[in-house]
């Protein structure tokens, strides 16, 4: 990129349905814009494939975290109970992992769980960008009441002319249109 | 937007938009507190530090001050751990299950369900600790290596599995809690004006900004808990039932423990939401989301469970018979006509008797009438855990060593005290937190508001 003073227009176009910003994207998608981002205070279902996220894999992350708790519970356990000191407690031995596996079910599902459950959030916090002491970035307090609001950016649109846009998306049932311009260096 | 059938009564009454769900749950947090609320949490707060005192004493003296004896080694404090435990079933199960089940009309419960079960789980959690007398050592319990003892800890023992069950629990709906909480305080940071009450509820918003992607992933993790969440709530409390059922005390010696522990907790779990809800959608004028329908539904679950724990009760008391052991008989036989007759027969009446009057569709659609039979069942289940404990122990195997449990004034004032935490800790969080999942309800009121329906989608 270019390191002269250069300007990204930013149009922030407000709708006031779920349904009808749905059926706007499509739209707009459709006239080949590229749409940004969109700001929400509830899932729209069926957005996601017309604005181009592609479904995210923390179910695979907590799958991993899941049974890398599952192997550490058992070795811990296989560790503190066999290896390290065994013992015969109330006439039951342990003096074999495979022996002792029905008792060391339980610890095992549950270290299973916590693992594969705290793993999946932390991840979700950090690549969701919500942590302790972070700033919201949702462009109008509204948009967590009852607003949604869709992002356009010229960066991404570099063709793109404002008046078009803006009939288009007043067309689509937009109630409100900003247009901000944004220096990025 | 979901599909929802026509003729089903709408899941929010009266024509609401999603700005007044915002300001129905935002509102009573920005208000001034109604005053009942401060009597209420005045009283509360005074039971706690009633409670709290007792603690403190009991801990500074030693569990001598409890009524336990030799033989009686485990009484009111296991019972009251178990009665917690099993309350803080509900919420988890509500918005675990239910969200499997894609049951929608959980959205108006599930997080003061939620709040309720990690509430209860604290209060849980103290009993084992101060039960050990000297706490300080609690961390005993977990696997730690051989300079603070000379041994691990036993890995065979259902009390260990029960730390693992627990904390593993508390975390898990903890986090599960507040993954939900953080849309709906960035809802409340948006719309706050005072700037301290801004500052507060942006810190624990964590930069929300309702992204598309975020979205995503809000709902993937949602679901991924609960599936972790639910095979994780049956095994808490089959796990707690092990501590008993693992042991060779007659009447504890029993294969049924775990499915019929795990019932007797959703049923209690499931009186105690009704409790709470029943007095907070009059007092915060919720009327609209929790509506008769929900209490309709949560009776329903409670004639399930409450069946299965009656016919839990009767499997046992035909077993100890048929099983032709002696001590096993005499236990049951002891139950219901010895000296704890008394406990054994108001668990009967409050538990099995009381919840089929839910059969009645006047009964379980009253509101005064769910008030106060969910009342009777959370005494029930309290002496359920007392006749399981208590009456099993204080006649075993040995007549010289017989003996009964006379509560002291700490046993007494610890149970109180912990009925006091809980409902200050559930009255702050009613104050200051979105008692409804607002933002969840959002995605169910376009099918189900009645203009919806009524221009006949």
């Amino acid at each position: 990129m270019a390191s002269t003073n250069k300007t990204v227009r930013v149009i922030h176009a407000m709708f006031d349905d779920d349904h009808r910003i749905l059926e706007a994207a499509k739209d707009v998608v459709a006239r080949g814009i590229r749409i940004k981002e969109v700001y929400s205070p509830f899932p729209i279902h069926g957005l996601d494939p017309v604005i181009g996220i592609k479904r995210t894999r923390l179910a695979i992350v907590a799958f991993m975290f899941g049974t890398t708790g599952l192997a550490l519970g058992l070795l811990g356990m296989w560790y503190f109970m066999i290896d390290d000191w065994p013992m015969n407690i109330g006439g039951k031995p342990s003096f074999s992992l495979m022996e002792n596996i029905p008792s060391f079910v339980p610890v095992a599902f549950e270290f299973t769980v916590l693992c594969a459950a705290h793993g999946m959030a932390i991840t979700y916090m950090i690549r969701n960008g919500t942590l302790p002491g972070m700033t919201a970035v949702n462009p109008d307090p509204r948009t967590t009441d009852d607003k949604f609001v869709m992002e356009i950016t010229s960066e991404e649109n570099p063709d793109m002319t404002s008046e078009g846009l803006s009939s288009m998306l007043k067309n689509a049932g937009a109630i409100e249109i900003n247009e901000k311009e944004i220096a990025v260096s | 937007m979901h599909k929802e059938s026509a003729i089903r009564d709408p899941l929010i009454l009266g024509d609401k938009s999603y700005h007044d769900i915002t300001v129905d749950v935002v509102g009573p947090i920005e208000n001034k507190a109604p005053r009942a609320w401060y009597i209420l949490i005045t009283i509360a707060g005074l039971i706690a530090i009633w409670g709290l005192g007792c603690v403190v004493y009991l801990i500074s003296t030693g569990i001598g001050v409890w009524g336990l004896n030799k033989t009686v080694g485990w009484a009111w404090d296991i019972t009251n751990f178990v009665w917690w435990v099993g309350i803080g079933h509900a919420g988890t199960l509500i918005s675990a299950v239910l969200l499997l089940f894609r049951q929608k009309w959980r959205m108006a419960i599930n997080r003061s369900a939620e709040a309720m079960t990690i509430f209860a789980v604290m209060m849980a959690a103290l009993f084992p600790g101060i039960h050990m007398g000297r706490i300080w050592l609690a961390y005993w319990v977990l696997p730690l290596p051989n300079t603070f003892g000379s041994l691990w800890v036993n890995f065979n023992s259902p009390l260990l599995w029960d730390v693992f069950a627990i904390s593993t629990y508390f975390s898990v709906s903890l986090v599960f809690w507040y993954i939900g909480l953080i849309p709906d305080f960035a809802t409340i940071r948006d719309r706050m004006t005072n700037p301290l009450s801004k500052k507060i509820y942006g810190l624990l918003s964590f930069g929300w900004s309702g992204k598309a992607k975020q979205w995503t992933r809000f709902e993937e993790v949602s679901l991924v808990l609960a599936g972790l969440a639910t095979p994780l709530v049956f095994s808490v409390h089959s796990i707690v039932s092990m501590d008993f059922a693992t042991s060779i005390v007659p009447g504890w010696h029993t294969t049924i423990f775990p499915p019929y522990f795990v019932s007797g907790a959703v049923f209690s779990g499931f009186a105690m939401v009704l409790t709470l809800l029943l007095i907070m959608r009059k007092v915060m004028k919720l009327e609209s989301y929790i509506t008769v329908k929900h209490v309709e539904y949560m009776n329903i679950v409670i004639i399930v469970t409450g069946s299965i724990v009656g016919v839990a009760y009767i499997t046992e008391l035909f077993i100890s018979w048929y099983s032709g052991v002696e001590y096993e008989s005499y236990a049951f036989i002891n139950r219901f006509s010895g000296p704890y007759f008394w406990a054994y027969w108001a668990m009967m009446t409050c538990n099995v008797v009381s919840p089929q009057l839910f059969w009645f569709k006047k009964i379980r659609t009253s509101f005064l009438a769910t008030f106060i039979l969910s009342i009777v069942v959370n005494i029930g289940m309290w002496f359920e855990r007392f006749v399981i404990i208590v009456t099993s122990l204080h006649r075993d195997y040995v007549p010289s060593s017989w003996s009964m449990f006379y509560p002291t004034w700490v046993d007494i004032g610890i149970f109180i005290g912990t009925i006091g935490i809980f409902f200050t800790l559930f009255l702050l969080f009613a104050r200051f937190f979105p008692v409804l999942a607002l933002n969840e309800l959002k995605t169910i009121l376009k099918v189900s508001g009645e203009k919806y329906k009524k221009e006949d989608h």
